[in-house]
């Protein structure tokens, strides 16, 4: 069985439908990739598994367990670490509290441990930790909402557009960062309008337009497929 | 390293040091941030009253501490009138202070003005009435220790409003998250209502009455009274107003930085839905906001009560209003803030009272007015509140 499956699942905003009947698979210790433009539905498609948006129709399953009408904080608490879009770091909180969050649910004494485990990927935010999270340069915001969502030792991480609007140099950090995640076994589900970087990252992909799954395959055939090169890598 | 503290890794020697530190952290320093407040509040306050004073001061037709029409120099009755003036404004204004922090909690976490805290308040003020009413039909009024029935009317105002706001919440705002901001609004008018008239009906029939006077006559305690100086005193009374709300705010500051769930709090209030995603439940957030909120309005009430020792149904609005002003006085949403707001309120109000009986023409009613107007005023030069920070509207 998957990790985590869905099946179908279309989601309306008010009139708007954005997700028209969305089905994927990921499995334990994979890295998948939703490649698409602006306004395709990748982080509609996040925000649905995560319980911020509410699917009309279809299913959304953790290892089985339906998924369609726990509420966020619960969704959060089985497993699914969600790091959206924007990186919305508490910008009122210090670092600290911002990872004291992300480890809301985590019990004490564990919280330590994964405390030390993200600063040994994230070393920068050891240094920043009494610092307000508002102050912290875009970089370093990412890195703390992407150590934040590894705190709660997630089954299953969501990234939104872990790279946007970083310059490249960061970009590879955060990259680099996935990648160890991966060796790791760490399960991802990775939105990105960086196709170039996600599928070299990604062991499959799925290309999403306007709504709907318009191809699906190893992170390697997608690389190689004429139309991908042309509208996502930008390549003649 | 900057590793987080944890009781279990702290051996013997390093708990003495934290316990130093937690002191200085969560009691000293927020005590040592109220003080300040005290003496911006009063320094200023009395700076106004002496320029209004000097600059007022000869040949001035008024009326005496006697009521008796005479030429005043107002500069001397500054002077003399300063120090229980401050006083004063200390008194009401923590009072306001504690009151203003449910508008300010609550704003913060779902950017509501909950107009029906001002009712939550006056009913902490009845339960006081009513505890008083209770021990002293058992005889234990004045048996009891004073400061343990001070401790018991605070308690359970407490725990009845803390109670009362959580259901008006489930009853009254949660429902209606979702629709436009002045649905909710409309609807704590009409608890604010429903409040009153409720504890209006619910007196005339327990005890068939209208008016609630507390009944300090009866424990001499409250009346006696500290001498300062020559002129200068206060009662007993203001002595335990003005601890049992140092003990609530720095109780309240502990609260919110320091524990888990207050910390959930400020996220909820920062980012709801990234706190969901953070595993926070942000309805059991909400219901908390309240239940803290509506516990300090309820205390607030009883300190009220004390104060002016005499309630009705109706006497949750003023207060409420002028609490209401002074989170917006010192920035909505912002804690730190509705404790300056609220103390520089109640000295401004203190300052008018005192000044405004010496002019025939004016006369107390218009205090209000006054304290009002450097609110407009302040506000037109710092719409944000004086802690306020500007915050760009979520899109």
């Amino acid at each position: 069985m998957a990790l985590l499956e869905l099946e179908n699942v279309h989601t309306y905003y008010g009139h708007i439908h954005a997700l028209k009947g969305i089905s994927l698979k990921v499995n334990e210790g994979e890295v998948v990739t939703l490649i698409g433009a602006n306004g395709a539905g990748k982080s509609t498609t996040l925000r649905t598994i995560s319980g911020l948006a509410r699917p009309r129709m279809g299913k959304i399953m953790l290892e089985g367990v339906l998924l369609n009408n726990v509420p966020p904080h619960k969704i959060t608490r089985m497993g699914v670490g969600h790091v959206p879009e924007g990186r919305r770091i508490f910008p009122e909180l210090t670092v600290r509290e911002n990872l004291e969050m992300g480890g809301f649910s985590v019990p004490r004494q564990q919280l330590q441990e994964r405390m030390e485990y993200v600063f040994q990927l994230f070393p920068r935010i050891k240094e920043r930790l009494n610092q307000l999270g508002g102050t912290l340069s875009g970089g370093e915001q990412q890195m703390l909402a992407m150590a934040r969502g590894l705190l709660l030792n997630p089954r299953i991480l969501l990234l939104d557009e872990p790279s946007m609007g970083l310059a490249p140099v960061l970009v590879d950090q955060v990259f680099d960062v996935i990648h160890q995640l991966h060796a790791k076994g760490t399960t991802i589900l990775l939105v990105e309008q960086n196709a170039r970087m996600a599928l070299q990252v990604a062991d499959r992909g799925y290309i999403l337009q306007s709504g709907q799954i318009v191809m699906a395959d190893s992170a390697k055939a997608l690389q190689n497929s004429e139309v991908v090169r042309k509208a996502y890598l930008g390549e003649e | 390293m900057t590793a987080i503290l944890r009781p279990e890794d702290i051996t013997a020697n390093k708990l003495i040091s934290s316990a130093a530190e937690w002191t200085l952290q969560y009691v000293l320093k927020p005590i040592g941030q109220i003080l300040l407040f005290v003496f911006i509040a009063g320094g200023s306050i009395s700076l106004l009253a002496l320029v209004v004073g000097f600059v007022l001061q000869t040949d001035w037709h008024g009326i005496d501490i006697l009521r008796v029409p005479a030429r005043i120099n107002l500069f001397e009755q500054v002077l003399r009138q300063l120090p229980n003036m401050l006083l004063d404004g200390i008194t009401i204004g923590f009072v306001y202070a504690v009151i203003a922090l449910g508008y300010t909690m609550v704003y913060g976490v779902l950017k509501f003005i909950n107009f029906a805290h001002s009712e939550i308040f006056m009913l902490g003020a009845v339960v006081g009435y009513e505890v008083m009413m209770r021990l002293n039909e058992a005889e234990l009024l004045s048996s009891l220790p004073p400061l343990l029935v001070v401790v018991l009317m605070i308690v359970m105002a407490m725990v009845v409003c803390g109670g009362t706001a959580v259901i008006v919440e489930r009853v009254a705002y949660k429902p209606l998250r979702g629709a436009p901001r002045l649905v909710p609004l409309i609807s704590a008018i009409g608890v604010s209502f429903f409040l009153t008239d409720f504890v209006r009906a619910f007196q005339a029939l327990n005890r068939n009455v209208f008016n609630m006077p507390y009944l300090t006559d009866r424990v001499p305690f409250f009346n006696e009274r500290i001498v300062f100086a020559q002129g200068v005193s206060t009662t007993y009374t203001t002595v335990i107003i003005i601890v049992s709300a140092i003990i609530m705010l720095v109780g309240l500051n502990y609260f919110v930085n320091a524990t888990k769930i207050g910390k959930g709090i400020r996220a909820v209030s920062q980012d709801q839905a990234t706190a969901s995603l953070m595993g926070i439940n942000v309805n059991q957030m909400i219901t908390i906001t309240f239940l803290v909120g509506g516990a300090l309005g309820g205390a607030a009430g009883v300190l009220f009560g004390l104060k002016t020792t005499n309630i009705t149904p109706y006497v949750g609005f003023i207060p409420g209003l002028k609490a209401f002003t002074a989170a917006v006085l010192g920035g909505i949403g912002n804690i730190t803030g509705a404790m300056l707001g609220g103390l520089l309120l109640g000295m401004l109000e203190a300052f008018f009272s005192a000044l405004l009986p010496y002019f025939p023409a004016l006369g107390l009613g218009y205090s209000d007015i006054f304290a009002f107007a450097v609110l407009i005023l302040v506000l037109l030069f710092r719409p944000t509140g004086l802690l306020g920070k500007k915050v760009d509207e979520k899109v």
